[in-house]
């Protein structure tokens, strides 16, 4: 296949404060193997070279495991492919002469920081209102070993802990509701038996938190665990369902 | 109490525990109106029953209008909610991509639903109430009609084609509507069943055969008048 070119529509927004307003751009000779990323990389060294300012996008390790890389694109989070961040976005998944639409995560819980960095630190509040296990380490910790765990809740505590936090289930969903991660993080602890002893005050106090950061209710319509990266499924949301109930029963 | 309900999941608990309500209310309300199709006796003694009965008058009823009243506002208050958990609207937005119409869309669905219940308390619950609780008249019976009137006032209601009308496109929202909330309902009270296969083909089965079955019983009286 040959090189394509390609027509972006790219929010740019000064700061936070600013009001902000799509832009179109035009991009020449992107290969079908560069990544979605490599090609942001193209369109900022044009504009770099042109004395412009440069589109502001989050990114770290390009290879689908930090969290970091957003970016809502033609109306999908992570793009039109499954399973992926957009650092795995390959251009393939696009044609010659396509417009390609570009946007930040939106929610009022993510406020836009610069064009299509938002802020996510909802998130990390969220974890630090119970999202850990208060264990000793200093130095005489357990063998893991010495704890018997089922293959299955080992397993599934595995795959909700596959979370890397990157707010596309926010993004997706049409209520801006946090439920799928805050359902992969209480999970990863309610299916092991460490995180039995402070499971009560976790879910509690996890999901206070997130009704706090101005996240929607969750709707069950789905589209966060078919946009997630990491798959992570429903199954989570009605886990911590149930141990928020199991938790205002026991008071 | 007041904490749970304060909170996006007991509030999505109760939403989903006041549609079970209503689901079974739909459920029991169909089997009494499709007594109307093969028998108009049965159907007067089962309507006359449910009528005068002091437990379903008097405690059931009451609770199935909170029960109503209560989803409406709490829909109405989610829906507000979630606006305003939105921030800026995307410039483009695929949401079919992955998520139903239905379930992007209940609360116009729950509002054409709203429309019907409007219209059907004034075809129906009012001039109930009104004949009960105002004139005082427990008898069941009305004048140039043998034996119960319930038969006779269904297929009377049933004969303008608007209402008929009314009551089909209402019906098809209600399918729409039940199409999600189903195993949504389900999804809510923290079972993983509503995922699940049989789960959901009991859904889509009630979802489709109840509202149908009521189009059904519209159809029915107002082309055998």
């Amino acid at each position: 296949m040959d090189n394509m070119n390609l027509t972006l529509k790219i929010w740019r927004q000064k700061d936070q404060s600013s009001k902000g307003q799509m832009v179109d751009y035009k991009v020449t000779d992107i290969s079908e193997h560069m990544s979605f990323l490599e090609m942001m990389d193209v369109l900022n060294e044009q504009l770099v070279n042109s004395g412009e300012e440069p589109v502001a996008f989050d990114h770290d390790c390009r290879e689908g495991i930090c969290g970091m890389c957003s970016l809502y694109i033609n109306g999908e989070a992570h793009g039109p492919d499954r399973g992926i961040t957009t650092c795995q976005l390959h251009m393939r998944m696009f044609n010659d002469g396509d417009t390609i639409t570009i946007e930040p995560w939106r929610a009022a819980a993510f406020p836009v920081i610069k064009d299509l960095v938002v802020d996510r630190m909802a998130f990390e509040r969220i974890q630090q209102a119970g999202g850990y296990i208060s264990v000793n380490t200093s130095g005489n910790t357990q063998d893991a070993n010495s704890l018997p765990i089922s293959k299955i809740a080992a397993d599934e505590a595995m795959d909700a802990a596959a979370c890397i936090g990157c707010g596309a289930c926010v993004a997706s969903c049409k209520n801006s509701s946090a439920m799928l991660f805050v359902g992969a993080k209480v999970s990863q602890y309610a299916l092991l038996p460490q995180g039995q002893v402070e499971a009560t005050e976790r879910v509690k106090n996890m999901v206070a938190q997130m009704d706090l950061e101005g996240f929607g209710n969750c709707t069950n319509t789905g589209a966060c665990e078919v946009e997630c990266p990491k798959g992570i499924s429903l199954d989570n949301i009605a886990r911590m369902n149930r141990e928020f109930m199991k938790a205002n029963v026991k008071g | 109490m007041s904490g749970f309900l304060n909170s996006s999941i007991g509030r999505k608990v109760a939403m989903a525990l006041s549609a079970f309500f209503l689901m079974f209310f739909l459920l029991q309300h169909f089997a009494i109106n499709i007594l109307s199709v093969f028998s108009p006796e049965l159907f007067n003694e089962v309507s006359h029953f449910m009528g005068t009965n002091p437990l379903i008058q008097f405690a059931l009823q009451p609770v199935l209008i909170f029960g109503v009243v209560f989803h409406f506002v709490m829909g109405f208050v989610l829906e507000i909610r979630n606006r305003k958990a939105n921030g800026v609207k995307y410039a483009q937005n695929n949401g079919a991509a992955n998520s139903t119409w239905m379930s992007r869309n209940m609360i116009w669905s729950g509002v054409a639903i709203l429309a019907f219940i409007i219209l059907h308390f004034i075809d129906f619950w009012f001039p109930e109430i009104n004949t009960k609780f105002v004139n005082g008249d427990w008898s069941g019976t009305m004048e140039g009609v043998e034996g119960y009137r319930y038969y006779e006032e269904l297929v009377h209601k049933f004969a303008s084609p608007i209402r008929v009308g009314a009551y089909v496109i209402a019906f098809v929202f209600l399918a729409l509507h039940l199409l999600h909330g189903f195993t949504s309902a389900f999804q809510s009270m923290g079972g993983t069943a509503g995922r699940k296969k049989t789960l959901q083909t009991i859904g889509k089965a009630y979802s489709i055969i109840i509202p149908l079955g009521f189009i059904f019983i519209a159809l029915y009286h107002f082309f055998n008048h």
